[in-house]
């Protein structure tokens, strides 16, 4: 949060050019320390719901940077997806289910173990695979000229317009990625129903005491209860704000 | 060009903020003044007319009243109760007035400008912030789904039971109309072929046939989604003043309630340039502004105003729905949402793709003006049919009988009432 501070000095202190600034790097740092600060922020904090809302500004952030660098569609998805899709639905579960015991959470000692090893694996593994890519410099433009969508929605349904298709040795092609977008699809689907199956509305399962007591002989207040709405039901109530 | 001073781009665009910050702050407090007179012209009573220039008597229909209201809210004491958690309490308005404002970036304002080579400015300048975004609707979409944090933060932050409620039922009703409101934004773009808003007006624009016209259910949908998106009246559930004590923002005072409500106007404001833009035509009139490239300082303007024009008569329309309509219950909400909305969004859809794909062999079998009459006929007889059977399918959708037998689908009914299952065995 201390490029803002930075920015704003830039802007007022006039000796400074403001063409010297490298904003591109400048915009890099604020978003890439953003998504990495909140990253932090979201396994040192014990409150569940800010937990929540600082995945959020780390993910916001991410997409930040995937606008940076020209990637608008994806910056879009990761925006609607994940800041706008997925994590509104974690944030409403969370408010939903967090009752004053569960609001805090503190992982046991073998549970920081265990994340800290996964953890680190992965760091390795990704910093290995970061500094493995030759340097590079933008090009002059620093603009994709071309908009990102379109290739991607054509791999989708299995054409590769990026790969060269007359002529080229078959062995090169590739499939495109109809078959993992169809696999998606199908799990998908499978949640759905599962959903849907999990919150149908269902009978009421009476338990079998109250059964058998209602067939022999109602309570006095079920009884009474039973005839009232009856009665509404049968004539529709006025007092009820009901239509007779 | 000199060192220290930004770049011309960076200029351009820096004016072209401040001018749509600037225009839509004033509007969000004009428009409350409207609200307000609408509200008495439906009730039939005179509403704010009295001040005018400060200090002295002159009235002016009452048009000094936002300055009066925004200096009282300003001014008051920004209390902030103890029990709430400070941290997602002082960020939720924030968040919610930043993506709202934010949004912006991608909507035209405007047609263009001609070309002011005095400036440096050697081509036509489109009114509109990020004009190199491709993803136009896509950063819409987006942005007014992260709105909902600050809604959901808020109720949850205040850790007050009204808020609360107000919280949970905006997140269930904003995420249940986001689909109907996708769905009748993907016919819009499936015909226009674009995702850039000046693209899709450019091309209503051309062919003079405003996609209102050419997809009436998707219009419908949509206009009902944007309706609940932006928690206007017959789906303000998340406020209800008569239920919840203003919903998610029970516990704000003074500044950071201002910023809530400003950001509430501004999802209107929105709404309706979606609207307008997305379904009727944008700057396009027929006959008066034209649809080629802006070569006059005319031209831009009279764009400029049929926008806005537009834009304001949409706004007077959901103020006028406002004051016309009763407050939905939340099952009749959902019921909309999911059993009318949902299917009439699909079956747009689904008219729209099959009128496109089949619109080059239409215009080769029956010539080009034939194809644009079949190409409306049928949205038109889609709409119709899918507008009966949604009211002969779904007759619950809007029934206020209190009690009934309940059916196969009304899991409330089953689940409210032990004592009715017990009855009933």
């Amino acid at each position: 949060m201390s490029a803002l501070p930075m920015i704003a000095g830039a802007l007022i202190a006039a000796p400074l050019p403001v063409a010297a600034i490298n904003w591109h790097s400048l915009f890099f740092l604020l978003f890439a320390s953003v998504s990495c600060g909140f990253a932090v922020a979201v396994v040192a904090a014990d409150n569940v719901v800010r937990m929540a809302f600082y995945l959020v500004l780390s993910l916001g952030a991410t997409a930040g940077l995937f606008f940076l660098a020209g990637a608008e569609f994806l910056g879009a998805m990761q925006l609607m997806i994940y800041v706008g899709g997925t994590l509104v639905l974690l944030v409403f579960g969370v408010m939903l289910t967090a009752q004053a015991p569960l609001v805090a959470i503190k992982g046991s000692g073998r549970d920081r173990v265990l994340a800290g090893i996964v953890g680190v694996a992965l760091l390795a593994l990704l910093l290995q695979a970061a500094f493995s890519v030759k340097p590079w410099r933008a090009p002059a433009a620093g603009v994709v000229a071309e908009p990102a969508a379109t290739p991607i929605g054509m791999s989708l349904v299995g054409v590769r317009v990026d790969e060269p298709a007359v002529g080229a040795p078959a062995a090169n092609k590739r499939p495109g990625y109809m078959l993992p977008f169809e696999i998606v699809s199908i799990h998908l689907l499978v949640v759905l129903v599962g959903a849907a199956y999990l919150a149908r509305a269902k009978r009421r399962k009476v338990p079998r005491a109250i059964e058998v007591a209602a067939s022999v002989e109602p309570p006095a207040s079920v009884a009474e209860h039973a005839s009232i709405g009856r009665e509404r039901h049968r004539s529709g109530s006025v007092l009820a704000g009901g239509r007779p | 060009m000199n060192a220290f001073l930004p770049s011309l781009p960076t200029i351009v665009a820096l004016v072209k903020i401040g001018l749509l910050v600037g225009g839509l702050m004033t509007a969000a407090a004009y428009l409350v003044l409207v609200e307000r007179w609408m509200a008495a012209w439906v009730q039939d009573r005179k509403g704010p007319n009295r001040v005018g220039i400060p200090l002295t008597k002159i009235r002016l229909f009452g048009l000094g009243q936002p300055l009066a209201d925004g200096l009282k809210i300003i001014l008051k004491e920004d209390f902030t109760p103890r029990h709430v958690d400070k941290v997602l309490y002082t960020a939720a308005p924030v968040v919610i007035l930043a993506a709202s404002l934010a949004i912006f970036a991608a909507i035209p304002f405007g047609s263009s400008l001609p070309a002011i080579p005095a400036l440096g400015l050697t081509s036509e300048e489109p009114l509109l912030v990020a004009p190199g975004l491709d993803v136009g609707v896509l950063w819409v979409f987006a942005l007014s789904s992260i709105a909902v944090y600050g809604v959901l933060l808020g109720g949850w932050a205040s850790n007050n039971k009204y808020g609360f409620l107000g919280g949970l039922r905006s997140s269930a009703q904003l995420l249940a109309y986001e689909i109907p409101l996708g769905l009748g934004l993907l016919g819009v773009v499936l015909a226009a072929g674009s995702l850039k808003l000046d693209t899709i007006m450019d091309a209503q624009a051309s062919t003079g046939v405003w996609f209102a016209f050419a997809q009436p259910l998707g219009f419908i949908v949509f206009l009902v989604a944007s309706f609940a998106e932006a928690a206007r009246l017959p789906f303000d559930l998340p406020e209800a003043e008569q239920e919840l004590v203003g919903g998610y923002h029970t516990e704000y005072s003074g500044i950071k309630l201002l910023l809530f409500l400003v950001a509430e106007f501004l999802h209107m404001v929105t709404a309706a340039f979606l609207i307008v833009i997305m379904f009727l035509g944008g700057w396009h009139l027929w006959g008066v502004t034209g649809s080629g490239p802006v070569e006059t300082w005319l031209v831009a303007f009279i764009r400029f105003a049929v926008l806005s024009a537009k834009i304001f008569a949409v706004i007077l329309f959901f103020m006028l729905v406002r004051w016309s309509w009763p407050r939905f219950r939340f099952d009749q909400l959902m019921n909309l949402a999911w059993k009318v909305m949902l299917p009439l969004g699909i079956a747009n859809l689904v008219t729209v793709a099959t009128v496109e794909e089949f619109r080059p062999q239409l215009v080769t079998a029956v010539g080009e003006g034939w194809a644009k009459t079949v190409a409306i006929a049928i949205p038109w007889a889609v709409f119709f049919v899918g507008w009966i059977a949604a009211g002969m399918l779904t007759p619950s959708g809007t029934d206020n009988t209190p009690i009934r037998t309940p059916g196969p689908l009304d899991a409330e009914h089953v689940l409210d009432d032990p004592q009715r299952e017990l009855v009933e065995v």
